[in-house]
């Protein structure tokens, strides 16, 4: 490789600078493949930990609605898959249009010298922990909720089946609500940076023929934007499906499937959140945990296919979101 | 004549109604943020007295989870800034071929993974070596599975964000220590490195952000505790875990304390983003 490199034994002896460089890198990509390993040891360990339930329960597991923690020993997912499955898709409803109007709004309307601190507060959002949204939902958004929103949302759409029942302010459409918020910074700066990997003679040519700054950034940069902007709801979903502690504190936990919107209900995270420490049968922690493990294959596959829609869109990861 | 000049007005129109509706959904996104700090700050600041720093949280203080949220952040970091920096190293380094390119995308995709299935996996790993003997069943509730909770979370995040740092750094930079004769492991760690040292710093500074503020993986791990810090293997506090655990108090006091205890836990968070950006600034100032 090196034209003068003395063959060993000839001239100076080898010295720690030639050992070095093989070392170093040899050492690095051993931590770096460790890093990737954790992933395996993790699922390894999450199936060891849950193989009493999966061998036990079967398949019964996926298709059951009932948990009972008592002789007769039953564990069912479907409630909780169902109540992650719901919030999540409120999440979206109510999270991807206002995502996409702040990232259009930053990269392509916004006058450049509020685009940075803007850009900045709202990445602000993220660095909220997720328990301190769940103090503010059960104090400030819920009573907001029971009071003034539901009651006018079931008003109008009350005749539907989603809306029925007595709104109470802790249910799945405020957790929906607060699993928006939640997710607003990361569809948001991913989508941005979607957005402004968009070569400007895209926005040139649209200009030139005497679009608006709209029809611009609708004709030229949202159709090019697409697959990253679709990659960045994707990525969304991911964090909505996992989220725990806000949805805990304010889903109402209750292990029930119900069409209604404002009935409490139960998330797999919440139902870990809150049973994990009282499991009082082995059988029962060991369910637990293969709901831990269907909750992160689920995310494993959504980040997966996010992943693989960004792909080359972005040229380095969403970082802090 | 008149439908042509219809028709432009009605794009005006839409250009400037859709200008508003971005620039609604920007404010409409803020207020929650808004009205969280305002609720921090108002109801938080009522429960704030000196003693509230110094008595434990049997007492209605928060004291040892102030204690406890530092030590765990402190061990975390000692763990997982190493191993996520080389990581970072080696994908932007070594890692441009087939083999890095997949070590990035399980990297990416493991910053991904649900906090609550992180505590999980440290719950289940010391169930597990327990089991075989190796380790004490007692640490399944201690410090020490919660620093591995948090580290597991810390270390895929500093790797991406150092790679990203390192990658800031030009070629021509590299090419010239190594022009010098320099090893290129010596090239990495005294040239590179350094002169990426504050993009470096605050990824790290984000990541432990980002674990300072996690709750459902120290669940099951940290427990948490009305006591004093009380060593490695003996369950420990933390100031998300009583923001919890206030939160769903029975009366309003230990409500208010849950209040005062995000105001301080959300104070660090923004210390440490305005640190990280006093540090960038201050290394660009010294070059």
């Amino acid at each position: 490789m090196h034209p003068f490199r003395r063959s060993p034994g000839v001239g100076r002896p080898v010295s720690a600078d030639t050992l070095g460089d093989p070392l170093f890198q040899w050492f690095s990509t051993a931590v770096a493949l460790g890093v990737v390993g954790l992933l395996v040891l993790i699922t390894v360990i999450l199936t060891l930990a849950a193989q009493d339930s999966i061998r036990t329960l079967g398949l019964g597991f996926l298709t059951g609605n009932v948990w009972n923690p008592v002789p007769p020993l039953v564990f069912g997912a479907v409630p909780f898959v169902y109540g992650t499955l719901v919030t999540s898709a409120l999440a979206l409803l109510f999270g991807v249009p206002i995502s996409l109007g702040i990232a259009i709004f930053l990269s392509e309307l916004s006058p450049p010298w509020l685009r940075i601190p803007l850009t900045y507060v709202v990445e602000l959002l993220a660095a909220v922990p997720s328990v301190v949204y769940g103090l503010w939902g059960i104090f400030v958004l819920g009573p907001v909720m029971r009071v003034s929103i539901e009651p006018v949302v079931q008003n109008i759409f009350g005749f539907l089946p989603i809306f029925q029942g007595n709104p109470i302010g802790t249910d799945k459409f405020t957790a929906g609500v607060i699993l928006a918020i939640m997710i607003i910074p990361t569809i948001s700066a991913v989508s941005r940076e979607a957005l402004l990997a968009v070569p400007d003679n895209q926005r040139e040519a649209a200009l030139s023929l005497g679009a608006t700054r709209w029809e611009t950034t609708r004709v030229g940069v949202l159709r090019y934007a697409r697959a990253g902007i679709f990659g960045a709801i994707i990525l969304g979903l991911g964090r909505a499906v996992g989220e725990t502690m806000a949805v805990t504190m304010t889903i109402g936990n209750r292990n029930a499937i119900s069409l209604s919107l404002f009935d409490q209900g139960q998330t797999i995270a919440s139902w870990i959140a809150n049973n994990f420490l009282n499991a009082t049968d082995p059988l029962e922690l060991s369910a637990l945990i293969e709901l831990g493990l269907v909750l992160m294959l689920m995310s494993l596959i959504i980040n997966i296919f996010a992943r693989l829609m960004l792909g080359r869109v972005l040229r380095h990861g969403e970082g802090a979101a | 004549m008149t439908f042509r000049f219809d028709r432009d007005t009605r794009r005006r129109w839409k250009d400037l109604a859709m200008n508003v509706a971005a620039f609604l959904c920007v404010i409409l996104a803020l207020i929650p943020l808004g009205s969280l700090l305002f609720e921090a700050s108002v109801r938080g600041l009522r429960s704030i007295t000196p003693s509230f720093f110094t008595l434990t949280t049997a007492n209605g203080g928060i004291g040892n989870a102030i204690q406890g949220t530092l030590i765990l952040i402190a061990l975390t970091a000692v763990i997982a800034l190493p191993v996520g920096i080389l990581t970072g190293i080696y994908l932007a380094e070594y890692g441009k071929n087939r083999v890095g390119a997949a070590v990035r995308f399980f990297v990416d995709v493991m910053t991904q993974i649900p906090s609550i299935v992180v505590g999980i996996f440290a719950f289940s790993l010391i169930l597990e070596l327990g089991a075989t003997g190796i380790v004490s069943q007692r640490l399944v509730f201690s410090t020490t599975t919660g620093v591995i909770a948090l580290s597991t979370i810390m270390i895929p995040f500093v790797a991406r964000t150092s790679e990203e740092a390192l990658r800031l750094v030009p070629i021509s930079t590299r090419e010239s220590a190594l022009a010098l004769g320099i090893p290129r492991y010596r090239a990495i760690l005294r040239v590179v490195l350094p002169s990426s040292s504050s993009a470096v710093i605050t990824g790290a500074l984000l990541g432990i952000a980002r674990v300072g503020g996690e709750t459902a993986p120290l669940l099951m791990t940290c427990l948490g505790s009305p006591f004093w810090w009380q060593g490695l293997d003996q369950p420990c506090e933390s100031l998300p875990h009583t923001i919890y655990v206030f939160a769903l108090g029975p009366d309003s006091a230990l409500n208010q304390a849950a209040w005062g205890a995000s105001l301080i836990l959300v104070l660090m968070m923004l210390a440490i983003a305005i640190v990280s950006r006093v540090v960038v600034r201050l290394r660009s100032v010294s070059r």
